[in-house]
């Protein structure tokens, strides 16, 4: 997985995916539908303002409530290239990794940086950098099953794989 | 090392003869279940498997529950899209006028049984814990892939133990239990992990109470929450749950992360306040909150019960001219039970509105939207900024109790004020 740079934008503990995505806009499925109405709840300007390859970090148990996979899907609709957070809430973490927004763990960088900041991600080597403020952080590396759907591209074309036998 | 119920179902499914917490697992599912919302999504991702059949037609569940009767004509196109994978496939779908929110409805239906593995495409699966079944939400995408091959991976979660002993006070109930274990584990307390409900207060509460408890596990950030089997659980299925199924009980030398100890005796009602579920107060605590609408009903406490407790609170009383009650039935077989038993003249006498089994206001869907500044005290299961409608709008969480005693006061109050 090749490295990720782009600025960050900023969130706080516990945000949760009706905040993400309110259940208002889930009569459509459509990433780029939802995109415009990403986090509109926590920051109203959020849609306007995001550009493709930003990075969003924010705090502890990121995307908790609702199973609604349209959360990352608008996230990733919006262009964010990854989320970083202290910690994810289960159904939020498999729904990233299954439909391939690339997600990382990493307590303490969102309380260390700032709005703008620009951050790299070195997903092979665990590390994560805020090159505005030169602070490292690290991240665990994904199990090697999950290594192998973010590999294939999410879950659908892992199983499919795994289905005609070629896994 | 012996094992919890959690590893002992995940293990069984997995065909391990034993599971220890962290491990990864592939494991056969006995039901998938989806709704209104996530069903689509789900349908999408399944026609890119390039598979045609589901696993087992009588194994997946679809329940038009979140928009329906539907809101708007994007939510009846979403909805048409369900029923009509439904009728091509040949799997279980209950329509509008024979259906009800699916958590009221799966176990009702008999669709769940103790040591069942489910997976739904919605967080409030865990509900079917309160049977001793493995339960857990997932995405659409983990679900379009359970739907083609029967199996689902997980993580074997760490067990936390809650032990509830004392005698539960007056009009309190599992609603109140499970907010105050959340406003003390936080709502991250059991991330990735499996809550174990038991003690004697667990043993004295009804089935309804039990599954509004397993309804909220997620709230604490759990994967699962689970009740043991005992002979209410028993008497329940009794009659509805058709498959073979299997009683697992936790070993006496079971590892658990945590134990922790309840005295329920000393429990009020609950109240949550905005905007997390974790912000939990006694009634005695909560001071002068006046409130625009009150609503129960929702997959955590749109049950008989549920309806009975806020019936004795109303009957003969009149909602608070400022305030709007909404009540829905979790299913059709409820309502038409509370309509047998009166319930329903209660409330309409009262000045509430009845509707039709929906998720509706829960999720700020429709059938009860809050406009800006508003407040709601509501019997649903998550109070998050723009919940129920408006992002100014707050909702606060409470028992049926606690719901029907503040519709007749037009403020937050206990149930002893109007009694």
């Amino acid at each position: 997985m090749q490295p990720i740079r782009g600025r960050c934008h900023k969130f706080g503990d516990d945000i949760d995916t009706d905040v993400i995505i309110p259940a208002r806009y889930l009569n459509t499925t459509d990433p780029q539908e939802l995109a415009k109405h990403c986090m509109e709840d926590a920051d109203p300007a959020f849609p306007a303002k995001v550009k493709p390859g930003d990075i969003i970090i924010a705090g502890k148990n990121f995307g908790c409530g609702s199973s609604r996979e349209h959360a990352p899907l608008a996230i990733k609709g919006a262009g964010v290239a990854a989320v970083v957070a202290s910690s994810f809430a289960r159904i939020f973490y498999r729904n990233a990794i299954n439909i391939g927004l690339p997600i990382f763990e990493a307590p303490g960088l969102a309380e260390a940086s700032e709005p703008g900041d620009e951050i790299v991600i070195y997903p092979e080597e665990g590390v994560i950098t805020n090159l505005t403020r030169n602070l490292t952080f690290r991240t665990a590396p994904f199990p090697p099953f999950m290594q192998g759907i973010m590999a294939a591209g999410g879950l659908i074309p892992y199983v499919a794989k795994k289905l005609k036998g070629e896994v | 090392m012996g094992m919890t119920v959690t590893e002992k179902i995940l293990a069984f499914h997995a065909g391990l003869k034993e599971v220890e917490p962290g491990q990864l697992i592939n494991a056969r599912i006995d039901l998938a279940l989806a709704n209104d919302i996530t069903a689509p999504l789900a349908i999408k991702e399944f026609r890119r498997l390039g598979v045609t059949k589901v696993f087992d037609p009588q194994r997946v569940v679809l329940v038009p529950d979140h928009f329906t009767p539907n809101k708007d004509i994007k939510s009846a196109e979403q909805a048409k899209l369900v029923r009509e994978f439904a009728r091509e496939q040949g799997v279980i779908y209950y329509e509008i006028g024979r259906m009800g929110i699916e958590h009221c409805l799966l176990p009702e239906e008999g669709l769940v049984g103790p040591g069942d593995l489910i997976v739904g495409a919605d967080s409030h699966t865990c509900t079917y814990g309160a049977l001793g079944a493995f339960a857990t939400g997932v995405g659409s995408t983990d679900l379009a892939c359970a739907m083609a091959t029967g199996e689902c991976w997980f993580k074997v979660p760490e067990t936390i133990l809650l032990r509830y002993y004392g005698k539960l006070r007056p009009w309190v109930g599992g609603k109140d239990l499970i907010l105050y274990t959340i406003g003390d584990l936080g709502v991250d307390g059991a991330l990735y992990k499996a809550l174990e409900f038991t003690g004697e207060a667990i043993a004295e509460l009804s089935m309804d109470g039990r599954f509004t408890m397993a309804n909220m596990a997620v709230e604490a950030g759990a994967k699962n929450g689970i009740f043991p089997v005992d002979e209410k659980t028993l008497e329940y299925i009794r009659g509805r749950v058709k498959r073979p199924y299997q009683v697992y009980t936790s070993d006496a030398d079971a590892r658990y992360s945590e134990i922790r100890e309840y005295d329920a005796s000393r429990i009020e009602p609950q109240v949550a306040f905005p905007h997390l579920p974790e912000n939990t107060r006694n009634i005695s605590e909560v001071g002068d909150i006046k409130i625009d609408q009150v609503v129960i009903g929702s997959c955590t406490n749109g049950r008989m019960e549920d309806l009975r407790v806020a019936a004795k609170i109303l009957r003969g009383k009149k909602v608070h001219p400022e305030v709007r009650l909404i009540i829905i039935p979790g299913t059709q077989k409820i309502y038409a039970q509370a309509l047998e038993e009166g319930l329903i003249s209660v409330f309409i006498e009262a000045g509430a509105a009845v509707s039709t089994p929906t998720c509706g206001p829960c999720l700020g869907g429709h059938m009860g939207i809050l406009a800006r500044g508003e407040r709601a005290v509501a019997t649903t299961n998550r109070n998050f900024v723009g919940r129920m409608g408006h992002p100014e709008s707050e909702v606060y969480l409470a028992g049926p109790a606690v719901a029907a005693a503040s519709a007749i006061k037009g403020r937050i109050a206990a149930p002893e004020e109007v009694l």
